[in-house]
């Protein structure tokens, strides 16, 4: 669904962001990006959305190949990804609801298909019912829920978040983790940058450590409690819920 | 297809509300800017009411523009009589009237001031005359009518009384040329405003730009709204011009009656009329357009994610 083939990204500053990055995030696929600041997690996830172009390699996203995506295709090449902010970037002149609909009336959704679709994702959010809300009257977390499901609203193949809980406490942090967990269930391929590493072992998914714009692991947490199963089993992961390193 | 076009017709069906609610939002920022655009626009708008009732007026002088036509002092009275019959007769004369050289002569005395210089002379030195009025007003047309008046061979001199209308004309051709520049100026100064308004609304709105542009709207979506709002400012604009103009003409509606009634005459001021308006309105909905649509090509490129 999301492969990344030798990616290069150095910007036009000369800071290399991304050196050599390769790895592959099946359909159905839920990975952590991690790493610390400035190694490269938000750079990854613009490439993937098409915000930034890689310098070198390959990036391919739901089977095309975004080195072909004229700027002209970049708008319906978007819409078949769902974004998540930290700052949630939602409109403060609009409610909740048209923040929701924001995607489908720009893919072309009738107003009664649209509603329907804005509902059921509030729904799945636990927002019912606070569509005529305006943004800056709910709470920081049910903000980030609008964000996502504004994010899945249109129901994307891929949703990649950046720092979805960076302005959030630990657990507020878990609940939305857990939102994000249930659009995986139903298919969703989600990744996931965030340096909230407590929290990134304890829900146990893949998880690729970038530093300095480098793979330094991709495997799974140590503390598997929580791990689940990858949705491709890796013949070449180790123990019970092992650790691989690359390099 | 008819689904994609009720889907079309929707969505310039919300741009446009949207754009009329946003600048109901701010209503007096809006109203400045409509103002501005309305005045700039109710400028070439009202001269050109004036140029069309100035010519109007003088299309109603012009008919009495008539010749006099001096004969040769060679000929009589008589002769002179019989000639005023025939050239009344002539399709594109509507009157002649003769005039004896004596009583010309006892009128122009009575009336110059130089009675005692006129008794000097021994012979009167004027000749009869005939006035005629022609039946068309047409330039050309009373050309034609001077030069085989002309050619009668008993004629001296042949006399169009009202050239000063034909230079009022050339006047008159002279302020619709600059009219006409004015309007290009205009035209140009309104694309400029509503440009300069879109591009600060381009500006404002950066991170909805921003957030539009994340979840896949193209650039034809995202700069409609913009197009919509210019349209709108246009439009408005166009419209209180309309009104400053209908203003500007009540006012001036009594002083012009009484003007008329000093030259014992009635006149009516002419107002925009139906065609004008409509062009006015077009007219300032299209710069609107064109100012939003130079814009948001200019400014919106420039707004990308990061």
């Amino acid at each position: 669904m999301i492969r990344f083939e030798d990616v290069y990204k150095r910007y036009p500053n000369g800071r290399e962001a991304l050196s050599g990055i390769s790895f592959a995030l099946e359909r159905g696929e839920m990975a952590f990006l991690t790493g610390p600041s400035g190694a490269g997690k938000s750079t990854l996830l613009k490439l993937v959305a098409l915000i930034e172009r890689p310098t070198r390699g390959a990036v391919i996203v739901n089977s095309r190949n975004t080195a072909g995506v004229s700027r002209r295709r970049i708008p319906g090449f978007r819409r078949r990804i769902g974004v998540v902010f930290q700052d949630h970037k939602l409109l403060h002149d609009r409610s909740v609801f048209e923040n929701v609909a924001l995607p489908l009336v720009i893919a072309g959704f009738a107003p009664r298909e649209t509603g329907r679709r804005v509902r059921a994702a509030l729904d799945q959010v636990g927002l019912r019912g606070r569509e005529q809300h305006e943004p800056i009257t709910l709470s920081t977390g049910e903000q980030q829920r609008v964000g996502i499901a504004r994010a899945v609203a249109s129901r994307p193949d891929v949703v990649i978040a950046d720092e979805p809980t960076g302005n959030l406490d630990p657990e507020l942090s878990l609940e939305i983790m857990r939102l994000l967990e249930r659009f995986n269930d139903v298919g969703v391929t989600l990744l996931i940058a965030t340096h909230d590493l407590k929290l990134v072992e304890h829900l146990g998914h893949r998880t690729i450590r970038l530093v300095a714009g480098e793979i330094s692991a991709d495997g799974f947490a140590a503390d598997g409690s929580a791990a689940r199963r990858p949705a491709t089993p890796d013949p070449t992961l180790t123990g019970r819920h092992g650790t691989r390193y690359r390099d | 297809m008819i689904e994609a076009a009720a889907r079309y017709f929707r969505l310039h069906a919300q741009n446009l509300s949207g754009a009329v609610s946003r600048l109901l939002r701010y209503p007096l920022g809006s109203l400045l800017t409509v103002l501005v655009i309305a005045i700039a626009l109710a400028l070439p708008a009202g001269m050109r009411v004036f140029l069309a009732n100035v010519g109007a007026l003088s299309g109603s002088w012009e008919g009495a523009a008539d010749f006099t036509v001096y004969l040769d002092d060679a000929v009589s009275e008589e002769r002179a009589r019989e000639l005023a019959s025939e050239i009344a007769t002539r399709a594109d004369v509507d009157q002649v009237e003769f005039i004896n050289r004596a009583d010309a002569l006892e009128e122009f005395r009575s009336q110059s001031g130089f009675g005692e210089a006129l008794d000097a002379l021994e012979d009167n030195p004027l000749p009869h005359a005939l006035v005629v009025r022609p039946g068309q007003t047409a330039v050309n047309a009373m050309e034609t009518l001077a030069e085989s008046l002309d050619a009668l061979g008993e004629t001296a001199l042949v006399q169009l009384d009202t050239e000063w209308v034909a230079r009022l004309r050339a006047m008159l051709e002279l302020v619709e040329r600059t009219v006409d520049i004015v309007s290009a100026l205009v035209a140009l100064a309104v694309v400029l405003v509503i440009g300069n308004t879109i591009r600060l609304e381009i500006n404002n709105r950066s991170t909805e730009i921003e957030v539009m542009k994340l979840v896949g709207g193209s650039d034809g979506f995202i700069r409609r709204p913009f197009l919509y709002l210019g349209f709108c400012y246009g439009l408005a604009g166009a419209l209180v011009a309309a009104l400053l103009v209908a203003a500007a003409l009540a006012l001036l509606e009594a002083p012009v009656r009484a003007l008329a009634e000093l030259y014992a005459s009635v006149y009516t001021l002419m107002g925009l009329g139906r065609r004008d308006t409509l062009v006015l309105l077009g007219g300032g909905a299209a710069l609107g357009w064109a100012g939003a649509w130079i814009a948001s090509a200019r400014h919106l490129r420039a707004i990308e994610p990061t």
